[in-house]
């Protein structure tokens, strides 16, 4: 299936989708040294977010979300690209420092969630294209 | 939308200013367009958020802008960092950690940032005038500065507000346009008790009820003597942030852009009115309650979120009466309010009592106290929305007389009375 969505921070991206199933803060609820979800009641808690399409109902809580993202950049364990239901500056700021800093940047992207699915793969090309392929 | 750059600001991105505010003016303006602003507008001070350690990652982009020359063009205080440079000795933490936390301050001071290190900027001597456009961070602080003393500023959070600071500009929009200022409902405590709107203790609670009734929107708050000190206005802010997206309120009668509901309101009729019941208030109190205790037992008081006042401190030491505190008592306050409990010998008095001040940073978001897990008392409605979460210990909301009662007796002592 292919989507074309609104591009946040444009790029390049591709691999396993994993659609969280409750709003998340990433302070507090991601740990910034692994890409684990640490949040206790989440759904998702304990699933990794390093090298996956993120597919984000929302972002709640704190501002310092993007202090956490900039630092799974950095040590090479960011999601491989963002998907959100609605542009969400706190995060998406992140990845702007990252893009100052020199650090390798992931695509984010605002595409409604429907089509998506924890376990299909996905690719994303600049311009905001999207290809969605079933669970192999 | 398409966002429009002035002249000054393609200048400054152009690096006429220098690679550093270049740097910042690239963030601001990113941010703008995320944010869907048509314009950047000047702004005149800000308070940065920015001396927590969340990882390498944030000392490196504050050293960056250093490096490149940047220094903050407005006056910009500092909020809490993550060590008590007056008492290093009480902080638990690895070698790394510290090193990180001291070069993310030291990182911040050579950027030109104030070393206030207080979460309550505001009563520091950093009061922006009415009207004025500013960028500040830390949820109680931003609530305060908009509410309190009507300057304009939306929730900014890392890495933003020190790149507004450094630009002059942000992005103009939300709280920043006087249309999304106006109240768009109605929280009503005209139906509670005059005394129980009397009580300080009430204001942390209505925060925590306003900040859950009113999500991201703002409220005008009907019913609140005018009378009301600064500090419950204080804890209300912090309430009402730390439980929801809460940037802005009005108490009628008593916040600048709120003489009258009519003028909060701008004209337009309000999309709802919430009536406060007392019910609701014992309700919000009791959700400040995280501890899980049966047997009254306490291992803690824990004081100052946002930073204690003079004034809080003075009433901590009226309560206390020179009693001795049989558990560990934290008062988390500023430089600001050291150098004055100093001058009237308020601070041989409560350590006499037995007082722990922690200054320059707090218990909940430093590892201060002892262990991992815990019951902890306190009068502050962020302290009790964090306190698990960030330290392990389970809250318990009370007065601060009943945390003055409870630090002497060594357990849970709470006066119910006020609450009817």
């Amino acid at each position: 299936m292919r989507l074309a969505a609104q591009t946040l921070i444009d790029g390049r991206g591709a691999g396993e989708v994993l659609k969280l199933g409750a709003p998340i803060s990433f302070w507090g609820g991601v740990d910034p040294a692994s890409g684990r979800i640490t949040a206790a009641p989440h759904p998702d808690h304990g699933a990794g977010i390093a090298g996956r399409v993120l597919v984000l109902p929302a972002t709640i809580g704190s501002s310092s979300s993007s202090a956490i993202l900039l630092e799974l950049l950095r040590i090479g364990q960011a999601p491989a690209a963002l998907i959100l239901a609605e542009a969400d500056a706190i995060l998406t700021l992140g990845v702007v420092v990252a893009q100052e800093m020199g650090y390798t940047t992931i695509p984010v992207l605002c595409a409604p969630l429907a089509p998506f699915a924890t376990g299909q793969h996905a690719r994303i090309a600049p311009g905001g294209a999207i290809e969605i392929f079933p669970p192999t | 939308m398409t966002l429009h750059l002035s002249t000054e600001d393609t200048d400054l991105l152009a690096g006429h200013a220098g690679p550093g505010p270049a740097m910042a003016l690239r963030v601001v303006a990113e941010a703008a367009r995320l944010l869907g602003a048509k314009r950047l507008v000047p702004i005149v001070s800000a308070h940065i958020d920015g001396c927590l350690y969340h990882g390498d990652s944030g000392v490196f982009f504050a050293e960056r802008l250093v490096a490149l020359g940047a220094r903050v063009s407005v006056p910009a205080t500092l909020n809490v960092g993550a060590l008590d440079l007056m008492h290093p000795e009480i902080v638990r933490g690895d070698a790394h950690h510290e090193t990180m936390s001291r070069r993310l301050m030291e990182a911040h001071l050579a950027l030109g940032c104030t070393a206030s290190w207080t979460c309550a900027p505001y009563q520091a001597g950093h009061r922006p005038a009415l009207g004025t456009q500013v960028a500040w961070g830390e949820s109680n602080a931003v609530a305060f500065v908009n509410s309190v003393l009507g300057a304009r500023s939306n929730r900014y959070g890392d890495f933003l507000d020190l790149c507004c600071a450094i630009a002059g500009r942000a992005p103009y929009c939300g709280l920043h346009l006087s249309e999304n200022r106006r109240a768009a409902m109605v929280l009503d405590i005209t139906g509670l008790s005059e005394a129980l709107r009397r009580e300080e203790a009430f204001y942390p609670v209505l925060g925590a009820l306003l900040g859950g009734v009113a999500g991201g929107e703002v409220a005008a708050i009907i019913g609140v003597p005018s009378n009301i000190g600064e500090d419950a206005l204080k804890a209300l802010g912090a309430g009402a942030a730390a439980r929801g997206a809460v940037g802005l309120f009005h108490v009628v009668g008593v916040t600048p852009e709120a003489p009258d509901l009519e003028t909060a309101l701008q004209g337009q009729s309000p999309a709802r009115t919430f009536k406060v019941t007392a019910e609701d208030v014992r309700a919000a109190r009791d959700s400040l309650s995280t501890a899980q205790t049966t047997d009254g037992s306490l291992d803690c008081v824990a004081l100052g979120s946002p930073h204690f006042s003079l004034e809080e401190c003075r009433a901590l030491a009226a309560f206390a009466a020179d009693r001795r505190f049989q558990i560990p008592v934290y008062v988390c306050t500023g430089r600001h309010v050291m150098a004055r409990l100093a001058a009237e010998d308020l601070e041989s008095r409560l350590t006499a009592c037995g007082v722990t001040f922690v200054v320059d940073t707090c218990v909940v978001v430093t590892p201060i106290l002892k262990g991992v897990s815990g019951t902890m008392m306190t009068n502050s409605a962020k302290f009790a929305h964090y306190g698990r979460a960030n330290t392990g210990y389970g809250t318990v909301f009370g007065s601060l007389k009943d945390c003055a009662d409870s630090a002497v007796a060594g357990r849970i002592v709470r006066d119910e009375a006020i609450w009817r």
